[in-house]
């Protein structure tokens, strides 16, 4: 071994070594990224282009009959079902999103200007839901939600539905069950960011005759933007794909992409489209993501 | 260049009787102060004492619990900051690490909506004034402590404000390049020609860069005057302490003067008190081997310190501090006769020593 010694953080060692040590400490990582996410992802794409048997069994004759039929095109002509349902789950993960971070930011501020103490009660009430599970969460709002509560009685004396009906299941329903699930997603990596916000910055630019919206978009945006990152992401990908909530709350009237590939693997044992479905919903995720990084990169250089 | 603009936009400040208080700790205890048009203004004092809540009360920052600001005679107390003609030079300098340097100094114009040609032509001229010419495409991140400051300098200055606040903006500067900020703001305020008010707790920082300032103690002005007339005739012991090195010698009244544990000293003026403090600064004593004619005071050298320009000599009885020029070196442990002449011997007022 004519390996040079070198230090690393105090301890002499060698490349060699430091390279067989590296390797045996990410193995159990790497097992579980290989066997969980890249082994069922390369099943997923040879499953989306295999044969539905009669039987609800697979085929391996191969064919893009799956995403032919995403795309709308059947035997019966096209229709727009399948697209529209991939179309409304963007438009709803955008949303909630959307809704979720607005939210989100008075919350932090608000938070972060309480005492020290308070400030970690205010954070555990919004890590609480977690302690429940979400299908139990979002039967909760059927009880909410109920025509005998106060906010279907409202909706109902407003006209919005007939007096005697509960409030659900709807599009309204599906969004309050959306948000409700994702808030503390966004608000939790958000308000690591505003607890560390340089308040000196916002004087400055108010001493700079900065709007308030101006003051928001260049003092407190690009300071926030590493927590906002994370809780736009950690919201977006998984709302993308829920299943629950929207089969809940929004009935067969307001399905979404999630409830899709789960009636094609349950119900339908329809494993090739259900494959297929998925891989159009990664395909769209992964193009949500591509143009939040880039228009996030231009807000921050705005 | 636009030297009749400058003037006309130049404005003077004045706080009456402002009181802030946080809780329970009064910051700010009924300041009054008059801030003169195109004057160096310092507000100096130790952390604590209320120049930075004062500053930022001015600024728009803060509000004040009590009290008036005025700028040019109008009342802008119950402003707020983006409607105030002040702009601040923060302590941090509080860049907007995203934007260029060009956008930074850019900032303010753009906030009001100047037409882009406007602001390059304005922002061009602080850029250039400020020597930042080579900059204006970096991020804030690539530039050093100096550099920054003179971005935050050409960023408040950009919206030719009526008043300048500065929050200690040499703090984060190392001492040597401290000295010569100190001096470059010092030529810059009098070229504009317009009002600058400082904040700081460096004392050489107020005697190189001010017309007047005013010394602060747990929130109230406790003198006011031109660099020399607060250095030559401290007010109080607190003063003659903060600004400078002083000797502070325990004193009771007597006719013609005072006596003390050096023994008599003789006095130009009688002390307004009974007991009482008098000071001398260290290098207003004259060291010599002969008996002065008055309030001469036979000591001992006990101790020497080296400072370059100067010794320090430190002499016995009374723990006396004499500065002496560097080229007399004078051995420890000698005997020497010091002349504390009446005339450079400073009242104080208060009996807190």
């Amino acid at each position: 071994m004519s390996n040079p010694l070198l230090s690393w953080y105090g301890e002499l060692t060698t490349r060699n070594r430091l390279l067989k040590r590296g390797s045996l400490l990410l193995m159990p990582g790497m097992l579980w990224l290989i066997l969980f996410l890249v082994l069922p992802g390369f099943v997923l794409v040879v499953v989306s282009f295999a044969t539905r048997g009669a039987y609800g069994q697979l085929e391996w004759t191969f064919t893009v009959e799956n995403y032919q039929r995403l795309a709308g095109f059947s035997l019966f002509g096209w229709t727009s079902d399948y697209l529209l349902i991939l179309w409304r789950s963007v438009v709803v993960a955008f949303v909630t999103t959307l809704v979720s971070v607005v939210l989100s930011y008075p919350l932090c501020f608000f938070i972060a200007g309480r005492s020290e103490r308070s400030r970690y009660m205010w954070l555990t009430l919004v890590i609480i839901p977690f302690w429940t599970n979400m299908v139990i969460r979002a039967y909760a709002w059927f009880l909410i939600l109920a025509p005998e509560m106060p906010i279907a009685k409202l909706a109902a004396f407003l006209g919005f539905i007939p007096a005697g009906s509960p409030l659900y299941p709807n599009a309204f329903a599906v969004y309050l069950g959306m948000v409700s699930m994702f808030l503390p997603f966004v608000t939790l990596p958000l308000y690591a960011s505003v607890e560390r916000i340089d308040w000196a910055l916002v004087e400055a630019a108010q001493d700079l005759y900065a709007s308030p919206i101006r003051v928001f978009t260049q003092a407190v945006l690009p300071q926030t933007m590493p927590g906002l990152s994370v809780g736009i992401i950690l919201t977006f990908v998984p709302a993308m794909g829920m299943f629950v909530v929207p089969d809940l709350l929004g009935g067969a009237k307001y399905m979404l992409v999630g409830n899709l590939i789960q009636q094609q693997f349950g119900s339908s044992r329809d494993w090739p489209f259900g494959a297929a479905i998925s891989m159009g919903l990664m395909v769209l995720t992964m193009i949500g993501l591509h143009i939040y990084r880039r228009k996030g990169k231009e807000i921050e250089y705005v | 260049m636009n030297q009749n603009h400058q003037t006309q936009t130049n404005q003077g400040l004045t706080a009456k009787h402002v009181c802030k208080a946080f809780g329970k700790v009064k910051a700010l205890d009924d300041v009054t102060l008059d801030v003169k048009p195109g004057e160096f203004f310092t507000l100096l004092g130790p952390s604590g004492c209320g120049k930075t809540t004062l500053l930022r009360i001015i600024a728009g920052l803060e509000l004040a619990d009590a009290g008036q600001i005025l700028t040019g005679g109008k009342d802008i107390t119950g402003l707020p900051a983006i409607k105030r003609p002040v702009n601040t030079v923060f302590q941090s300098y509080a860049l907007f690490p995203h934007l260029t340097i060009y956008e930074n100094v850019a900032f303010g114009l753009r906030s009001r909506k100047f037409p882009e040609a406007e602001i390059k032509k304005r922002v061009g001229r602080r850029i250039e004034m400020l020597d930042l010419q080579e900059m204006a495409d970096r991020h804030p991140h690539q530039l050093s402590g100096g550099q920054k400051q003179r971005v935050a300098l050409a960023r408040a200055l950009v919206n030719e404000p009526d008043v300048l606040l500065l929050d200690e903006p040499m703090s984060a500067l190392d001492a040597r390049l401290r000295a010569q900020v100190q001096e470059d703001l010092r030529r810059l305020q009098r070229k504009l020609g317009r009002t600058f008010i400082l904040v700081t707790h460096d004392q050489a920082e107020a005697l190189v860069c001010s017309d007047r300032l005013a010394v602060m103690r747990s929130g109230r002005v406790i003198q006011i005057g031109t660099p020399e007339q607060v250095y030559d005739n401290p007010r109080d012991s607190f003063v003659a302490k903060f600004l400078g090195a002083a000797n502070l010698i325990p004193s009771k009244r007597v006719p013609g003067g005072v006596e003390t544990e050096l023994g008599f000293l003789a006095l130009d003026k009688e002390p307004p008190w009974e007991e009482g403090t008098v000071a001398i600064r260290p290098e207003w004593i004259r060291i010599g081997d002969e008996k002065p004619e008055r309030n001469g005071i036979r000591a001992r050298v006990s101790e020497i310190v080296y400072r370059g320009t100067n010794f320090d000599l430190w002499l016995e009885p009374g723990h006396l501090r004499v500065r002496t020029s560097s080229y007399k070196r004078v051995e420890a442990g000698r005997e020497v006769w010091l002349e504390l002449a009446p005339q450079e011997l400073v009242i104080l007022e208060d009996d807190h020593v």
